[in-house]
């Protein structure tokens, strides 16, 4: 009996797919999901359509027990036939969306789709819940990132407001900032010793905005030791930094009122690799033995190698980074660390450049906001209120 | 002209790619991946800068007969071998490149990074010296989570792993974060102002 019941639904099953999706239940007690809710996916760039139902009676009934219960999602241009499987879920679950299909089966934009979805054991399957239509289509703006564009516009807004009230001539106060105090002593002791300075503006490529920043601070410290006629050793890591670096070196050579003084040579392009690079550094360290040391610019592990080495020579050590893995190491090894953002307020300190300061002091406005904002959650969750602190959430 | 040009492409393509992060159409997004291949393009020429620099430095060095002068043979040895074995039998798996790779360079680059045990050992030793009050903080701390870490830790003391634990994920994680969030937010401005322009001592001087 049980036998000939399964032989039944089998055959009922293959007839009924090659005409389609059958509409009617077949099920031996499956109930649909109900709610089934079609629409574009929000965001996006486009052929990516998301569905939502709300769970079967049969699958919040049976679904602990029986894990073989998935729900099936077909999808057509027409209302009545044609239905293709495009997916399936595990059961419990309220959601699916429907893209990267495959070539043959991609949702176009701006086409018109029907969903169909069931429950099914493999063998047997409720009667199919029917949305649409409904068509994709490309968004030009990604609501998920809201959040993040108010943050960046409220940031924006209070550092054109400094740069602006530095412009005017307000005095802004800027904190004593040890490591950076520090480079012209380096130099200067670099100079009194007849030993040149070593500056490493880290391991990454010019898209890392750290490398970009070290190319600023080193166009600071090649103005410095050209005032001082102390030579400068730049190894690199990266060749498009080679040009970037050359320039910068070159400029602050100019700047000073010695071009003359520039030596090409003293721009060293190592290796892409970490640790041939760490190698290169070391073999100058240990041979040349620079009398300050300059490690500005984004590390990762060879940040101890190249401090504890420039440590065993003697040399004064200034490191800076924003890799905050790297800062204990900086921290232990170094004369003086510049750290997270002390790094980036390099320029802005040396120079005294209102607009830099002001830029300053937008960031200092931009964290007691944050301060404000993670205390405000604390405290809401503690009361068990979440969507402040979901508002957050970064996509 | 040698500044203004620059700092117009700066600007420009600076906010197009912020723009990009915001808007996720394919008119945007396909310009966007367009400039992102511009870019590999370009990092790619500059490893011929790169090459150059390694060659002009090293053959100066090996002419004028400078300090350790002979150490530049190897190096250019390698760097032409390594180049005609590449550019000859290729760089894919089970090729000559490969295997210097695997079997050259590898070994080499481990036993650099394996140093840094050592130097980590002597740093420690160093950082944990109790010179000072926080010092001896330090020291403590570190020894609590250390402790905490292995199984001898649990054997002398079950709570342990518990304050190590507290002490990762309470203060050190908020020290932690809050060294991120400030140094985020010095690199947006840093965006924003070489995006601007207000930031411009990488293209030169005044």
């Amino acid at each position: 009996m049980n036998k000939s019941r399964h032989l039944l639904i089998i055959t009922a099953t293959f007839f009924f797919s090659s005409l389609g999706l059958a509409p009617g239940a077949l099920g031996d007690g499956f109930e649909p999901p109900s709610g089934l809710v079609s629409r574009d996916t929000r965001g996006d760039g486009g052929g990516s359509i998301t569905l939502t139902w709300e769970r079967s009676p049969s699958d919040v009934q049976q679904g602990a027990q029986r894990t073989k219960i998935t729900y099936e999602i077909f999808r057509s241009v027409s209302r009545d036939t044609g239905f293709s499987l495009v997916g399936s879920v595990p059961a419990g679950t309220t959601a699916y969306v429907d893209a990267d299909s495959g070539q043959d089966h991609r949702v176009e934009n701006n086409r018109n789709y029907f969903y169909r979805v069931r429950l099914t054991d493999g063998l047997a399957y409720s009667a199919a819940a029917l949305t649409g239509p409904v068509s994709a289509r490309s968004n030009w703006f990604d609501p998920a990132r809201a959040n993040i564009l108010i943050v960046i516009v409220v940031f924006f807004i209070l550092i054109f407001i400094y740069i602006r009230r530095a412009s005017r001539g307000a005095s802004l106060f800027v904190r004593k900032i040890a490591g950076l105090d520090a480079i012209e002593e380096a130099v200067g002791r670099a100079t009194e010793m007849g030993k040149p300075v070593l500056y490493v503006p880290g391991i990454d490529d010019v898209n890392n905005i750290q490398t970009i920043y070290s190319m600023v601070i080193l166009g600071n410290v090649a103005k410095l030791v050209a005032r001082y006629g102390t030579p400068l050793i730049v190894p690199v890591c990266r060749a498009f930094v080679v040009p970037l670096a050359e320039e910068t070196v070159k400029q602050g050579y100019l700047d000073a009122g010695h071009p003359e003084a520039y030596n090409p040579n003293n721009i060293r392009y190592l290796s892409d690799e970490q640790f041939a690079f760490t190698a290169g550094v070391d073999g100058i360290m240990m041979r040349e033995k620079p009398a300050a040391n300059l490690f500005l610019g984004s590390f990762f592990a060879e940040s101890l190698i190249l401090a504890e080495t420039g440590f065993s020579t003697g040399a004064i050590q200034i490191a800076g980074t924003a890799n905050i893995h790297q800062l204990p190491f900086f921290v232990v090894a170094c004369d003086y660390t510049l750290i997270g953002e002390e790094f980036f307020a390099a320029t802005a300190y040396l120079s005294g450049d209102p607009k830099l300061v002001g830029t300053l002091k937008g960031s200092d406005w931009m964290k007691i906001l944050l301060m404000l904002a993670l205390v405000t959650g604390a405290l809401l969750e503690t009361f068990g209120v979440t969507s402040f602190t979901r508002w957050f959430t970064a996509q | 002209m040698k500044r203004e040009v620059p700092l117009i492409i700066t600007a420009i393509f600076g906010c197009f790619m912020v723009i990009d992060f915001f808007v996720p159409h394919p008119l945007v997004s396909s310009i966007g991946e367009t400039l992102q291949q511009w870019a590999i393009i370009v990092v790619a020429f500059a490893y011929v800068l790169g090459v150059a620099n390694i060659a002009r430095i090293s053959g100066q060095k090996i002419s004028r007969r400078s300090r350790d002068w002979f150490y530049q043979f190897p190096l250019l040895a390698g760097l032409v071998f390594m180049l005609t074995v590449g550019v000859v039998w290729g760089v894919g798996e089970r090729t000559l490149f490969n295997d210097f790779y695997l079997y050259a360079y590898s070994p080499m680059q481990g036993t650099m990074f394996s140093l840094l045990a050592f130097f980590i050992a002597s740093a420690a030793f160093r950082a944990f010296r109790l010179r000072s009050f926080e010092a001896a903080l330090l020291a403590i701390a570190a020894i609590i989570v250390m402790l905490g870490r292995v199984p001898v830790g649990t054997l002398m003391w079950d709570k342990l792993p518990v304050v190590s634990d507290w002490i990762m994920n309470v203060p050190q994680m908020a020290a932690k974060r809050a060294i991120m969030i400030g140094a985020a937010l010095g690199a947006i401005s840093t965006g924003l102002k070489i995006i601007l322009g207000i930031e411009r001592n990488y293209l030169g001087g005044e």
